[in-house]
């Protein structure tokens, strides 16, 4: 039952979404990166290559059509932790959304600290086993 | 004998003495119970900040993606071992402010936890799901652990691990829905460096759907496991291990909608005060209050949001409550007597994480979104003093050193 109310919602999504071009303005954009950086990065991490929540790199998201990640986005998936967004993000904003994480534009840029290869070496000693 | 005339001496005995005293001395020396750290979670570092004065000290960098980290420490309090998002497992030494060692143990980890006897650190990970235990000193691999389950070979996502009494790591199959004990007794006699013992590990099956965080009570017996697929939370008597897992809070949400999470709950040991354990309800806008004496619930609290962190101040007289987005700007505090909350702050957006004093009298508070921490009193629950600190999440004290389950 829940699977099918999913899958109608896809559907009546689908229609809204190809009619709809993602607009939104740059303010918008700045805050949506940050939302996507810090509060999806909670589960799929901030570099977004997955924790709870699955990877959300562009290999594994270009594969998917739009539609069905802005669904996933607004509505969330039944029977699993992603929970529906529509609250907070309109349809326009989820469709941006969708669209730079499936251009990866979304990736974290790494000027920080995160590791440095000079550091891994100690990586497959951890690795392997006792 | 005929004495040889000695040369004057520069200094006078006693000055020699204060001199060599001086010398020998290192002007540095400190304790470390009350330092602590603060996940800086978009840089990869930390801050070490000290809370006799409420000054921060400095900064260690290169720990890789924080973006979910958390840490705990030596039993001298000198070094923390902070656990990154991408795997990454990393002891540093905030007395002397520098990264001892990093490694990358697994794909993508959660969280850790230190043993009774503080020679072993567990990692729980997503990818490869299992548990790894390293040598607290070398951070070489002593154990690993496969949450294998099923008949296909696979592996869950691991969550909520806890150390126990009787050198043991408890922790929780997400995946699986099972909770499993890893008994480490047998490792620590070993020291031939061999390790060719493994973990003895007891598994409990069918506790519930996707457990999502659990915590331990202060006195190590109850493990208690939130569950996100279900209404209810699991507790295993680790004194009464024959008795199985129980079913406690069952149907808590029963014929009310429920909302979508839009952040995991946090469960810790902290959230006990008396004879109530409080807990946050996942999916609504409450807090839940359990009876420990039986296990039933005692009561619920209407809260602003969906709670995450729900900690009691170290006296168990009040607790502090933050939320989910959209509401984490907020922070309650509820009266432990009257079950009613008593004030509500707004220390500003992205409150991410708080952390009381070791006696309770003042509250670190991390606001990310405002890129600063904040120190509260808990009594007048005015703000004391605020710090910049780079995208603040996390709050370690090393006071955490010495209580069970942090």
């Amino acid at each position: 039952m829940k699977k099918a109310l999913f899958i109608i919602n896809l559907l009546v999504m689908q229609l809204f979404i190809q009619s709809a071009i993602a607009e939104v303005d740059t303010t918008r954009q700045n805050e949506l990166r940050y939302f996507v950086k810090h509060d999806c990065g909670s589960c799929h991490g901030m570099t977004l290559k997955g924790g709870l929540g699955p990877a959300l790199l562009p290999e594994r998201l270009s594969a998917m059509p739009k539609s069905f990640l802005v669904s996933t986005i607004l509505e969330g998936r039944p029977n699993t932790a992603m929970p529906a967004w529509k609250s907070m993000l309109t349809v326009d904003e989820a469709s941006w959304i969708a669209e730079q994480l499936q251009h990866g534009q979304l990736l974290y840029k790494s000027q920080h600290g995160f590791i440095q290869p000079s550091q891994l070496a100690e990586t497959n000693k951890a690795m392997s086993k006792p | 004998m005929q004495r040889l005339p000695l040369p004057t001496p520069l200094l006078s005995l006693p000055q020699l003495f204060l001199l060599l005293a001086l010398l020998s001395t290192n002007v540095n020396a400190r304790g470390t119970g009350d330092l602590g750290i603060v996940i800086e979670r978009a840089t990869g570092s930390v801050q070490v900040i000290e809370t006799s004065n409420n000054t921060t000290l400095g900064r260690i960098e290169g720990l890789g993606d924080l973006s979910h980290a958390s840490a705990v420490y030596s039993r001298d309090g000198q070094y923390a071992y902070v656990f990154g998002r991408e795997g990454g497992l990393t002891k540093i030494d905030i007395l002397n402010k520098k990264l001892v060692k990093r490694i990358i143990q697994s794909g993508n980890s959660i969280g850790g936890a230190i043993s009774q006897d503080g020679r072993l650190v567990a990692v729980s990970n997503y990818k490869p799901g299992g548990v790894k235990i390293f040598d607290a000193d070398t951070l070489t691999l002593v154990a690993d652990i496969p949450a294998s389950y099923g008949n296909d070979g696979l592996l869950s996502k691991v969550i909520g691990l806890v150390d126990a009494p009787g050198q043991k790591f408890v922790f929780s199959l997400w995946d699986a829905g099972e909770i499993w004990i890893a008994d480490l007794s047998n490792l620590k006699t070993d020291n031939t460096g061999g390790n060719t013992s493994k973990p003895r590990i007891t598994k409990f099956k069918g506790i519930g759907k996707n457990p999502y965080d659990a915590l331990i009570t202060p006195d190590g017996r109850h493990y208690i496991v939130g569950l996100f697929g279900e209404d209810g939370m699991a507790l295993l008597d680790l004194w009464n291990l024959d008795a199985g897992v129980k079913r406690i809070l069952d149907g808590y949400g029963k014929g009310e909608k429920k909302l979508p999470v839009f952040k995991m709950p946090h469960l810790e040991g902290w959230a006990i005060a008396g004879n109530f354990a409080f807990m946050p309800a996942i999916g609504r806008h409450e807090v839940l209050v359990v009876n420990t004496l039986d296990w039933t619930e005692a009561g619920r609290i209407k809260v602003h949001g969906q709670p995450i962190f729900v900690m009691a101040r170290p006296d168990g007289r009040h607790i502090w409550v933050n939320f989910a987005v959209p509401n984490n700007d907020t922070l309650q505090i509820i009266d432990t007597q009257s079950l009613k909350i008593i004030k509500t702050l707004t220390p500003g957006k992205g409150v991410l994480h708080m952390e009381f004093e070791p006696r309770g009298e003042e509250i670190w508070v991390s606001i990310r979104d405002e890129d600063r921490l904040a120190v509260f009193d808990t009594e007048t629950f005015k703000q004391l003093i605020t710090f910049d600190a780079k995208k603040p999440s996390g709050i370690f004290l090393t006071s955490r050193a010495h209580r069970i389950g942090l």
